[in-house]
């Protein structure tokens, strides 16, 4: 990046380790963050719409519509969520990839063949001639689908549980004021279930931060990946040698964490206060002992 | 030389813990070989999760407690270790502990004892550790956001029967602390139980090829290059493991729930008013 | 659901939009000499300088990307990448699943590095890298297998004592132990596995194969292959090359 940098063998001290943190392989560390941010972005909402369909639909009335609520709940709960990202990812790619046969192929064979998946070089989604971004763009779509329907099993557990938490006295109030289910469900329900359901979605929102690393095992190369890669020893192959450094990278990697939680903990926090207030549980007495 | 299923669950049945063949198939791959072999796999989840959750039940609470106390000197050490634990991602600490156990001294002396740390390292130890630590400070902010949300006329009824200090704690807050948590420790239970799938894949390798269920699943993965006969069968113990979890959780949340009215929109429940 | 759709049909647009037909080359990135991911952020050691060689040779356009090496076969599969070109040595058991090229390098051998010259591979665990011949090799001789992900965790397992020594391709320990200032040895005794390192190619993907077994076979016609092999910062004028044998047949 800098003119001093050019000979890397030639510099010491601060220089190299100005020359080291800005190469290439950095900057694309640095980006990476990007990647991290930008699956949280879109799976967070995506999630919470997903937990919301399932909790709603699992609270229904017409029995098959609550049996797939629950059932979807609870298959993703059952299974560890690494296991369904190493699988799914392949299986949702192979289902995208075969509706598109279906669309596109002259012949309709079916894909899978003995250990193979094979479909007609149209049906290939991305195109085996498109870029490499592409390919890494449709993997890191797979990877948010996958976070989303995953968390969202979660985030209608804890919704179903705050829902069912609400005290009856409240909806029981609300239909004597002869309000409609409908009414009583937007009006009373769910503006009370929030204060049940922050700390289990604050937990979760955490979760969902945590579970990040896992793009790293699906092969999108984001920050774990990053610091795997830069941490190990070099040797003089490299232009730029150095030990074993994998400790301080992960404590990089620990400080970055541990500082986007702390700023989502300060907005839970803030959420918690202001949903606490008139409510008759010990936090929100605390508010107005403190007269907030 | 082909095995019956039989006598395939006597050799691998306990392969992960290193009883039984020492060499894993390497051909000619059969399910009843991966359903044995993953199962006996499930053994190291298993023990890495209840170790960890009955230990980890014990400091949530104690942490729990800290960190509703006054004094700042028992308030921010808790703060700061369910801080640290919940705030960063259970790979990058199974990570960082797994380097750091492996700096420690082979040996040092302590009070004229020699003490050998190699074992640190190893997953038994060193991930159960972190295993423990992690689930600790989880369930305690869900213990202590329970502790919060406590319906304000449930303490003041406890104090208008006389029941004050310890006494309104163990047989008042605590209880009701533990029901409202319930659902939400019912889920860190769950994603804990998962969570100990990362242990092999982060950090801690396999010595002598003994490792947890999807350890094995990865194996047989690879040298199968099919994926949808392994990953599916670690589902489908984790599944069983999930209900059994469940179940056990929901019998303990009845029996907390006990005094309650049900939901069912037919009951009429005699309940006290609750003050605004 | 719909907003899959919109996405793959974008997806779809985009790839069309793109002319030329690539041929994406698939590397692991973490084995020097055979390949690395240099500082600058690109794939690079022997295989980079000769896979561009050969698209070269084939005329073919290719692209590079990188996998880690657990995945690497099914990712293949799925056509992530057309071809592997990653250190890998051809076997019977990859060759159930896979179609290998001809051998661009010569059956070379592993070698064992520890703290000492005269460690017992029998005191403790041997190291080695997943899903290597050498793991394979470890566990059915009697020795304590202890596997990681990645090559460089298996030495540094040797560094800080969890393992007695790491079994891995000669080439690439030998760097390992010349810039270690004495601290790693390679032991004497090595041991002779795989048939060499190939090409690796779907089973559908005959024709494609065929281009490049074409590619290397006049890379070793011309000996251009051999004087790459035994370039000094990749496997040194001491590497086994192909000499007269890969001239057979020219």
């Amino acid at each position: 990046m800098f003119e001093a940098c050019a000979d890397p063998r030639a510099i010491e001290g601060l220089t190299w380790a100005a020359c080291y943190l800005t190469s290439g392989k950095h900057i694309d560390f640095y980006l990476s963050f990007l990647t991290v941010l930008l699956l949280l972005a879109i799976t967070a909402p995506a999630a919470l719409g997903m937990g919301f369909l399932g909790a709603t639909a699992a609270r229904s009335h017409i029995a098959p519509v609550s049996w797939l609520g629950k059932v979807y709940i609870w298959m993703v709960r059952g299974v560890p969520d690494i296991i369904f990202f190493l699988f799914f990812v392949i299986a949702l790619d192979q289902v995208i990839e075969y509706a598109k046969s279906l669309a596109v192929c002259a012949d309709h064979a079916w894909p899978w063949q003995g250990l193979e998946f094979r479909v007609c070089p149209e049906a290939k989604v991305p195109l085996a001639r498109s870029s490499a971004f592409w390919h890494q763009a449709y993997g890191f779509m797979l990877a948010v689908v996958t976070f989303a329907i995953v968390f969202g099993a979660f985030v209608a557990n804890v919704i179903f549980g705050a829902m069912n938490a609400v005290p009856r006295a409240q909806l029981e109030t609300a239909e004597a004021y002869g309000m409609s289910r409908a009414q009583v469900f937007r009006r009373i329900l769910m503006p009370q279930m929030w204060i049940y359901a922050l700390p289990g979605l604050g937990n979760l929102w955490m979760i969902l931060i945590k579970a990040t690393p896992l793009l790293f095992l699906l092969g999108v190369k984001d920050i774990v990946f990053y610091a795997r890669e830069l941490g190990g020893s070099k040797t003089q192959a490299y232009e730029y040698p150095h030990g074993d450094w994998r400790l301080w990278y992960f404590l990089a990697l620990m400080v970055f964490y541990l500082a986007f939680t702390h700023i989502s903990e300060i907005g839970i926090a803030r959420i918690t206060r202001k949903l606490s207030h008139g409510q008759a549980t010990a936090g929100g007495d605390a508010l107005r002992r403190a007269g907030g | 030389m082909s095995m019956t299923c039989w006598e395939t669950i006597q050799a691998y049945g306990l392969r992960s813990i290193g009883l039984g063949e020492n060499l894993l198939p390497r051909s000619d791959f059969t399910l009843c070989q991966q359903f044995t072999l993953i199962g006996s796999g499930m053994l190291w989840n298993i023990y890495f999760g209840v170790l960890a959750l009955v230990a980890g039940f014990f400091l949530a609470n104690a942490i729990a407690l800290a960190k509703g106390a006054r004094n700042p000197l028992i308030r921010k050490p808790a703060e700061w270790y369910v801080f640290i634990f919940r705030g960063s991602p259970l790979f990058i600490q199974f990570f960082l502990a797994y380097e750091a156990l492996v700096l420690l001294p082979n040996e040092f002396t302590l009070f004229g004892v020699e003490v050998g740390t190699s074992w640190t390292t190893r997953a038994w130890a060193g991930a159960l550790l972190v295993l423990f630590l992690n689930t600790a400070a989880y369930s305690a902010e869900i213990f202590h956001g329970a502790l919060k949300s406590i319906p304000r006329g449930d303490l003041e009824a406890a104090e208008a029967y006389g029941l004050t200090g310890w006494k309104k704690f163990i047989r008042i807050e605590w209880p009701t602390m533990l029901r409202l948590a319930w659902p939400a420790y019912t889920n860190e239970a769950i994603f804990l139980f998962h969570a100990t799938t990362l242990v092999f894949f982060s950090g801690f390798p396999a010595f002598g090829q003994m490792g947890d269920a999807l350890y094995y699943a990865n194996y047989f993965a690879d040298k199968t290059f099919n994926p949808f006969i392994p990953y599916p069968i670690v589902a489908f113990y984790f599944i069983l493991l999930t209900l059994a979890v469940t179940f056990f959780y929901g019998r303990v949340n009845r029996h907390l729930n006990r005094h309650l009215p049900s939901n069912t929109r037919s009951r009429i429940r005699l309940r006290p008013q609750l003050i605004r | 659901m719909k907003r899959l759709l919109i996405a793959t049909a974008l997806v779809t647009i985009a790839g069309a939009a793109s002319a030329q037909d690539i041929v994406r080359l698939g590397t692991e990135g973490a084995y020097p000499p055979y390949n690395f991911i240099n500082d600058a952020g690109e794939v690079a050691g022997f295989e980079r300088e000769f896979g561009d060689e050969l698209c070269k040779r084939a005329g073919l356009t290719c692209e590079w990307v990188t996998n880690d090496w657990d995945s690497i076969i099914p990712n293949l599969q799925s056509g992530n990448y057309d071809v592997i070109i990653a250190g890998m040595s051809i076997t019977d058991e990859r060759e159930e699943v896979i179609d290998f090229s001809a051998g661009y390098l010569p059956p070379a051998a592993s070698s064992y590095l520890a703290l000492s010259a005269d460690t017992d591979l029998m005191s403790g665990p041997v190291a080695a890298q997943t899903g290597t011949i050498q793991a394979s090799f470890i566990a059915e001789n009697g020795m304590q297998l202890v596997e990681y992900a990645t090559p460089e965790e298996t030495v540094a397992a040797v560094r800080n004592g969890e393992a007695v020594a790491v079994l891995a391709d000669r080439d690439y320990l030998v760097p390992m132990a010349n810039e270690s200032g004495g601290e790693l040895v390679l032991l004497e005794r090595e041991e002779s596995l795989g048939g060499g390192v190939g090409l690796g190619f779907r089973d559908s993907d005959d024709a494609l194969r065929e281009k490049f077994d074409a590619a290397i076979k006049s890379m070793k016609c011309d000996g251009t292959l051999d004087a790459m092999i035994t370039r000094p910062e990749y496997f040194g004028p001491e590497a086994k090359t192909w000499g007269d044998a890969g001239k057979e047949g020219c």
